[in-house]
């Protein structure tokens, strides 16, 4: 979350860790039709709550906004949780260029586990393949924890098994790279072994024989 | 109760300087109700641990029992029978015969014990019913999708009580979907009473376990904790 006094501080909640937009995600609740202030609090909770939480202040603030910037109208019935809204025009433009619009993935991010397998494989006396191996548990453990998650949940609510199944597939990307550096860091030590134990290139011995 | 317990197995192929160590000194146990997932890369020993478990492979040292009693030993005949009775296995291939039905290749291991052909049959259909094939029971494997396939292959390896499932990358060549409803069927065999071991180097598939061992070199190198409670990670601060 960005701190308190930035521009659209509110507008953001964070989980999965990435961002969620409040505002268009109460935009999509409005697209299926007008709902009072109470009822998209509540829609909006029962939806995202388990997984992103928020605070429900956040959804009248959010509303408000948008209702400043022409994307819902409201039927002016005061300010309580009685207020209907609809979605705009605009409202619905926004919304359909948000949901087609590419999330930034074009740069790598910082990732704090490839940096700490490339130094391990720097540092003397240290077995990477033990480092790599307490990651790889932490990591399926978690996976265990996201799947008896979905066990348990997932059947009742599409919604959260999608988001969880996003979160599996992220973890099993990081063991497979994982995976993938245990196999290079391997090889790459048995090939300098091998190179360490052979003799002289015979060409080499013969050149130094030879008068 | 231990269904299956390995005592410090190990398992030597070839001689002299051809002498390839596949498996290290591994001791595992695997409880009634117990899903195992060992976790290893290509030539880490998983597949030679499965054929060791599921008695088709002696041990070059050690021991293993199912349900208590020790295979080492044992007559061909006997350990030919512990299999057919108490021991289930699924393959990443599926390895249904093609020329039998869905029904017919369900009940084959009970006919192969003995079972007479009209008991066989029910037990065959009663377990194409648990895994929702049973309008697929007169179909033939090549009418089959990969999924139900699969879904027989588990019948067949269910069928009849067994108590000791073996699953050697049971998902296969299946798309996620497709291979999270093999691991859903082979946990809930588990949760009948079952004792599972899958084989497999897929992480999400092992994450279906109560417990991932993990191979290396053909030793155990570590293995997950118990698990922790879904509520864990409901935190509202994750």
């Amino acid at each position: 979350m960005r701190p308190r006094g930035q521009p659209y501080d509110t507008e953001y909640v964070t989980g999965f860790g990435c961002a969620l937009s409040v505002r268009h995600a109460l935009l999509a609740l409005l697209s299926e039709g007008p709902k009072y202030g109470l009822q998209l609090r509540q829609e909006f909770e029962a939806r995202t709550g388990e997984v992103w939480p928020l605070n429900v202040g956040q959804v009248y603030t959010t509303l408000q906004r948008l209702e400043r910037d022409r994307m819902v109208e409201s039927d002016d019935a005061g300010d309580g949780p009685q207020k209907g809204f609809r979605i705009t025009r605009d409202g619905e433009a926004e919304l359909a260029a948000w949901l087609r619009t590419p999330p930034d993935l074009s740069s790598p991010p910082r990732d704090e586990l490839v940096i700490k397998i490339l130094i391990a494989v720097q540092v003397p006396d240290v077995d990477v393949h033990e480092v790599i191996q307490a990651h790889r548990r932490y990591l399926v453990q978690l996976m265990q924890e996201w799947t008896r998650l979905k066990d348990y949940t997932a059947d009742r609510d599409l919604g959260f098994g999608l988001a969880v199944d996003a979160e599996l597939f992220r973890l099993d990307a990081v063991v497979r790279w994982l995976d993938a550096a245990d196999g290079r860091i391997k090889r790459a030590s048995l090939e300098r072994l091998d190179t360490e134990r052979l003799p002289l290139p015979k060409v080499a011995r013969k050149a130094v024989v030879r008068p | 109760m231990t269904v299956l317990e390995l005592v410090a197995v190990s398992k030597v192929y070839g001689e002299g300087p051809a002498q390839v160590r596949a498996l290290q000194d591994i001791s595992l146990t695997v409880d009634e109700g117990e899903l195992v997932a060992v976790m290893g890369p290509s030539g880490s020993g998983k597949s030679t641990l499965l054929t060791i478990a599921g008695t088709l492979e002696e041990p070059t040292t050690g021991d293993v029992l199912v349900a208590g009693v020790s295979v080492v030993g044992m007559s061909r005949n006997d350990r030919a029978r512990l299999r057919r009775r108490s021991i289930g296995y699924v393959f990443q291939d599926f390895n249904l015969l093609a020329g039998l039905t869905a029904a017919e290749n369900v009940s084959l291991p009970l006919e192969l014990d003995g079972v007479p052909a009209k008991s066989a049959r029910a037990a065959g259909l009663h377990a194409l019913e648990a895994l929702g094939l049973r309008d697929r029971a007169a179909s033939f494997p090549d009418e089959l999708s990969g999924g139900e396939r699969q879904r027989v292959a588990i019948a067949r390896a269910v069928v009849g009580d067994r108590g000791l499932l073996l699953a050697d990358e049971p998902s296969g060549a299946l798309d996620s979907v497709n291979g999270e409803a093999v691991m859903r069927l082979i946990r809930a065999a588990c949760q009948r009473g079952v004792a599972g071991v899958v084989v497999t180097h897929d992480a999400q598939l092992a994450s279906w376990a109560d417990r991932v061992v993990f191979l290396r070199d053909g030793r155990v190198v570590d293995q997950t904790a118990p698990a922790a409670g879904p509520e864990s990670l409901l935190s509202p601060n994750p």
